[in-house]
This record gives C-alpha cells, sequence and structure tokens, in this order.
C-alpha cells in the first residue's frame, strides 16, 4: 500500500483524475436508470444492454462517417437518438401490458432481455472488440494543478454537470417532467384527472434509454467496447441508484461520486483490492440508511 | 401418494442405473444436471417458500465451492472434512448477510445481498495467492472412489437425493408451514406471536448450506472452481430456472434446472446464440404463463380434479 505523501507527489493524482472521469459515465447512465424505476417501477436490467448498443452504435457511425471529429459529434446525437427509439418500442410493445407485475417479474422479464440483446449484438456486430480512437479535438492533455489530465477526460468531468443542470430542468420546469413526478408517486391519480398515463410512461422510458445510448457512445473512445460490458456496468448502475435512494436523480448523482471517487480511489490505495472498495461503500451506506442517501419517491 | 412415491423410486432407480449405458461426457451433464437441480431447489426455499429476494444465491454455490476445492488442495485433513468445509462456510456466510440485509424487504433486500455478494466475487476474483484470482482452481484432487466419472456421478446422485429429500421434509415440516405463512402474509404471522425475523434467517441459513453443498458437489463433478460460479448473472440464471419451473411448486425449479442445463448443451451443438433462444423463451414464458411451466401443469390437472371431485 503506498503512503498518502507518494500519491500526491506522483503522476498518480492524474490518473485519479482520469479514474473520476468515469463518474460522468456512471452518473448519466444510472440517472437514466433511476427515472425508469421511479416513475415506471421497472428494475431495468435491459439498461446496461441499452448502454452497450449506444457503444457499438457510436463505433458504427464513427467509421461510416470516416473517422473525423464530425464523425464523433454525429454519433454523440445519433446513437442515443437510435437506442431511445428502441427504448420506445420496447416500452410499447412490452412494458406498457406489464406495469402491473410484480418486481421480480419485471426484473426477470429485463434479464431475458439483456440475454437477447446480448446475442443479437453478436449477430450484428460480432464477438470481436472494437475500439474508436479519441477525437482530433480531444486529444492531448491540459494541465491541471500542474498535473497531465487528457481533455477527453476534462470534457467528460465537464459534461457531467451540465447533464445534471439538463435533467433537474426536464423533470422540475417542463409540464411533462412535473407530470411525470406526480406519475410517480400516485399514478391512479394523475390518470383520474384525465392524463395519459402511459404516454407518459413512455416518455420517461425513452429518456432513460436515450442516457444509457448517451453514456454508451460517451465512453466509446476510452474502452475496448466489447460483450459483457453491459454486465459489470448495469450492476454498478443499479447499486449507485439503490445507494442514493431510488427514483432520485441528484441521489444518482451522489451515488455516482461515491462510487466512482471510492474505486479511483482505492485501486491508487490498493491496487489489487481496488475493485472491492466502491461495494464496501455501497453496504456501508445500506447498512446506515437501508433506504438510500436521499429521498426515495416510491 | 402411493403412485408419487412409486414414481419417484422409479425416477432413483432409473438415475442410478444412466451411467451403465450413458457414454462418458453424457454422464458428466447427467451430474451436472443433478446439483444445478439441487442448487434451484434450494433457491427456490428462499424465494418460492419464504418469499425472500435471494438475487444473489451463486455466491453460496461459489463459496461452497471454493471452500471444498481450497481444503481439498491446501488442507491437510481427510477429504471428508473438505466435502464438510464448503458447505459450512456457505451456511457461515448466509448468516452473516442475512444479519445484514434482513431487516430490509423485497427489492432492497435483494440489491443490499447483491452488492455484498458482489464484494465477496470481488475478492475472490482479485486474490490470485489464495483463490487463484480469475484463473480458478483447476485439477482438485479427489479420493480415488469418487474420482472417476462414474464414482463421482454416484456420489453426486446420493447426496443429492438425500438434500432434496430434507429440504422437501423442511418445506412440510412446521417450520415450512409457517415459512409460507410469513410469506403469504408477514404482518399477521407477526401479529400471532411468530418470530419473522428468525424464520427467514432460519430459511436463508438453510438455502446457503445447499447452495453450498451443490457447489461441493461441483467440484467432485468438475474438479475445478472458476469466479464465474458466482458471478452476479448466474444467479440471475438459477431464478430463471425456478421461474421456468415454478416457484409454487418443490420440483418445479429442479425441472427447471433440468430443462435450461440440458437445452444449452444440445442448443450449444447447433448454434452460438443460445442465449437469444433463453431469452425468448423465457419472455413468453413470463408474459404467458406467470407460474411457470411446471406451475401451469400442475395448476391445468389440479383443476381438473378438482370438477371430478
Amino acid at each position: 500500500m503506498a503512503s498518502l505523501a507518494d500519491l500526491f507527489s506522483s503522476g498518480t493524482l492524474s490518473q485519479f483524475l482520469v479514474g473520476l472521469s468515469r463518474t460522468t459515465i456512471l452518473f448519466i447512465v444510472s440517472s437514466g436508470l433511476t427515472l425508469i424505476l421511479g416513475v415506471l417501477r421497472i428494475p431495468n436490467l435491459a439498461h446496461g444492454s441499452l448502454y452497450m448498443i449506444g457503444a457499438f452504435l457510436a463505433y458504427s457511425v464513427i467509421h461510416f462517417l470516416g473517422d473525423g471529429t464530425a464523425a464523433f459529434w454525429a454519433a454523440l446525437v445519433i446513437a442515443p437518438l437510435v437506442v431511445a427509439a428502441l427504448g420506445f418500442l420496447l416500452e410499447r410493445g412490452f412494458f406498457s401490458y406489464l406495469y402491473e407485475r410484480e418486481h421480480l417479474m419485471l426484473l426477470l422479464l429485463t434479464f431475458s432481455f439483456t440475454l437477447i440483446i446480448g446475442d443479437l449484438v453478436k449477430l450484428v456486430w460480432g464477438a470481436e472488440y472494437r475500439s474508436v480512437t479519441v477525437p482530433r479535438v480531444f486529444q492531448g492533455s491540459a494541465e491541471v494543478f500542474g498535473l497531465p489530465l487528457p481533455y477527453y477526460n476534462l470534457f467528460l468531468l465537464l459534461i457531467g454537470p451540465f447533464i445534471a443542470v439538463f435533467l433537474w430542468l426536464v423533470v422540475n420546469k417542463t409540464k411533462m417532467g412535473k407530470i411525470a413526478r406526480a406519475a410517480a408517486v400516485d399514478s391512479e391519480m394523475v390518470s383520474a384527472v384525465g392524463i395519459n398515463v402511459g404516454w407518459v410512461f413512455a416518455f420517461t422510458f425513452v429518456l432513460g434509454c436515450f442516457l444509457a445510448g448517451l453514456g454508451g457512445a460517451l465512453i466509446a473512445p476510452m474502452v475496448n467496447i466489447t460483450l459483457g460490458m453491459d454486465h459489470s456496468l448495469i450492476m454498478e448502475a443499479f447499486l449507485i441508484v439503490i445507494m442514493g435512494g431510488l427514483g432520485n436523480i441528484w441521489g444518482a448523482l451522489l451515488g455516482s461520486l461515491i462510487f466512482g471517487l471510492t474505486q479511483s480511489l482505492g485501486i491508487l490505495v490498493w491496487p489489487q483490492f481496488g475493485i472491492v472498495f466502491p461495494y464496501l461503500a455501497v453496504v456501508a451506506v445500506l447498512v446506515v440508511r437501508p433506504k438510500g442517501l436521499l429521498r426515495s419517491t416510491w | 401418494m402411493k403412485n408419487r412415491h412409486a414414481a419417484l423410486f422409479l425416477l432413483l432407480v432409473l438415475l442410478a442405473a444412466l451411467p451403465q449405458f450413458l457414454p462418458r461426457f453424457y454422464t458428466y451433464i447427467a451430474a451436472i444436471v443433478l446439483l444445478t437441480g439441487l442448487l434451484a431447489t434450494s433457491l427456490n426455499l428462499a424465494i418460492g417458500y419464504g418469499g425472500i429476494y435471494q438475487f444473489h444465491h451463486a455466491v453460496f454455490y461459489g463459496i461452497g465451492a471454493y471452500g471444498t476445492a481450497l481444503m481439498l488442495t491446501r488442507g491437510t485433513m481427510p477429504a471428508v472434512f473438505g466435502f464438510l468445509a464448503g458447505p459450512l462456510a456457505s451456511a457461515a456466510l448466509s448468516l452473516v448477510m442475512g444479519l445484514v440485509c434482513i431487516r430490509l424487504s423485497k427489492l432492497y433486500f435483494g440489491m443490499l445481498q447483491i452488492s455484498l455478494g458482489s464484494l465477496v466475487w470481488a475478492t475472490v476474483y482479485r486474490w490470485y495467492s489464495f483463490t487463484g484470482g480469475d484463473d480458478g482452481i483447476h485439477g482438485v484432487p479427489l479420493p480415488d472412489a469418487i474420482a472417476s466419472p462414474q464414482g463421482s456421478y454416484y456420489f453426486t446422485l446420493a447426496v443429492a437425493a438425500l438434500s432434496v429429500f430434507a429440504l422437501y421434509r423442511i418445506v412440510r415440516s412446521p417450520f415450512g408451514m409457517t415459512l409460507q405463512g410469513i410469506r403469504d402474509n408477514p404482518v399477521r404471522s407477526e401479529a400471532i406471536g411468530v418470530n419473522v425475523r428468525l424464520h427467514q434467517l432460519a430459511a436463508l441459513v438453510v438455502a446457503g448450506f445447499f447452495g453450498g453443498v451443490a457447489g461441493m458437489l461441483f467440484v467432485v463433478v468438475d474438479t475445478s472452481v472458476f469466479p464465474d460460479m458466482m458471478f452476479w448473472t448466474f444467479s440471475l440464471e438459477v431464478l430463471v430456472m425456478c421461474l421456468l419451473g415454478g416457484m409454487y411448486t418443490f420440483f418445479g425449479p429442479f425441472a427447471g434446472a433440468a430443462a435450461i442445463v440440458l437445452l444449452r448443451v444440445f442448443a450449444s451443438v447447433y448454434t452460438p446464440y443460445w442465449s437469444l433462444l433463453l431469452g425468448v423463451l423465457l419472455t413468453l414464458v413470463i408474459i404467458f404463463l406467470p407460474d411457470g411451466v411446471a406451475g401451469y401443469l400442475v395448476r391445468r390437472l389440479r383443476g381438473r380434479e378438482g370438477v371430478r371431485a
């Protein structure tokens, strides 16, 4: 184990910042998951699969448009939109008929979707891994506190708060957002005053899926895009959502920060068992506050 | 009732005769079916009879396997202790995890269990010097009597049959009945003086123990262990076995496990897209047969008997 002095004197701090930029991805994906859990009450395991599709789609769009910076921006728009459209089909085709089922059944249904989507991705993109180069504008590093931080990671660190504000505006300032919040608390009452709750649910589900796709597209230049990338991420996103409070977007932000920080700090302090720390954090939080840190909509 | 006993006896005789005419590979598969069936049946004690959201049952399977494998490869004690150590370690882990999780209900219970289980998984996955890390442990030495494929099959058959019988007696005992009462109405059970938490905790420990027995049997059959055995996706697969077979029947999960293991073996001969097949099948069952295939059949049969009576 390294001492704290070693950590701050060496370049490992910038490694830490790089690790932290993954927090943004965790937040974007888990905020979508928490929206769906809070409003529709679906524990959607397929959320990770949609994230994986987002990453593979970003790869395809970037390669189709010839690897440039413009191609990257196009991928950031197209991949989430296609994933959102897929989410619309899933919601209208399956979930809209099954809202009354118990959570266990919905969980297993979404698990079967992860099985199906996993194989469909294998069918379309093949089993070997894909990679996307960092777009040209983001190549190179900035100096942060005298430490090198790649521009792309800086971009990710900055985009996180932006998404959080955007979601806050959608949920609190738009009519649709307000209706969705009301439906999360009492969907029967909302439909009794003449609002078509089905479409509110569909909107929320599509927004959540869009976020999953966006997370996938954003992570594409940072990791190898592989089958199975959904499995580790969805579990992390679920733990973040539970830790923050089901259905609470700020909870998702807080949970992502805790998860991302303990992960990147843990790897710095004790490389071999670094991956254990975020799970320890979740257990500690849930033992002290069984319903999560912030108020849940359940 | 007599008929059912006769059928079970016949099934046991048939299972005992299997290795005499099955080739070596299929004897291995048959043993895997038996131990996976035990795994699903043990999970069903918690989730079907207890109504507890045991989402990460595979952890107990994995710890049972690792406990046994580590005792057999590193320990100096007789092998019997290894066979006991795995399941006992699972029971102990189940008790500890249960004490932490038990005050939460439903989805929260399940998620806390998954995070605790992932903690165990991550530790095993990374502790190269002790557990072999992501490579696992291979070539676990077994006593000569059960080292041959046939020997390990008969050992598995005997232990699995005894374990399933024990689980059956537990479900039918006053304890099992109380557990089902708690599942159906926890508030009323509490009001008539049942210690709800204690009963649920006991069910978790028993389920964990027999999950560990299944893991121990896996070591005997496969002579290896690896961390994927306790990854959360496998836990959900075992849940799927329970669901396909039917959670409110005793033998349903066993049948579901057998169906999935066999389907995987035979489907993967023809197609690499076995998960797609399982996913579609599962989607159809959830939408159209919420009690599972066996549950549906039982309901149909009972319905007819009812009409006759």
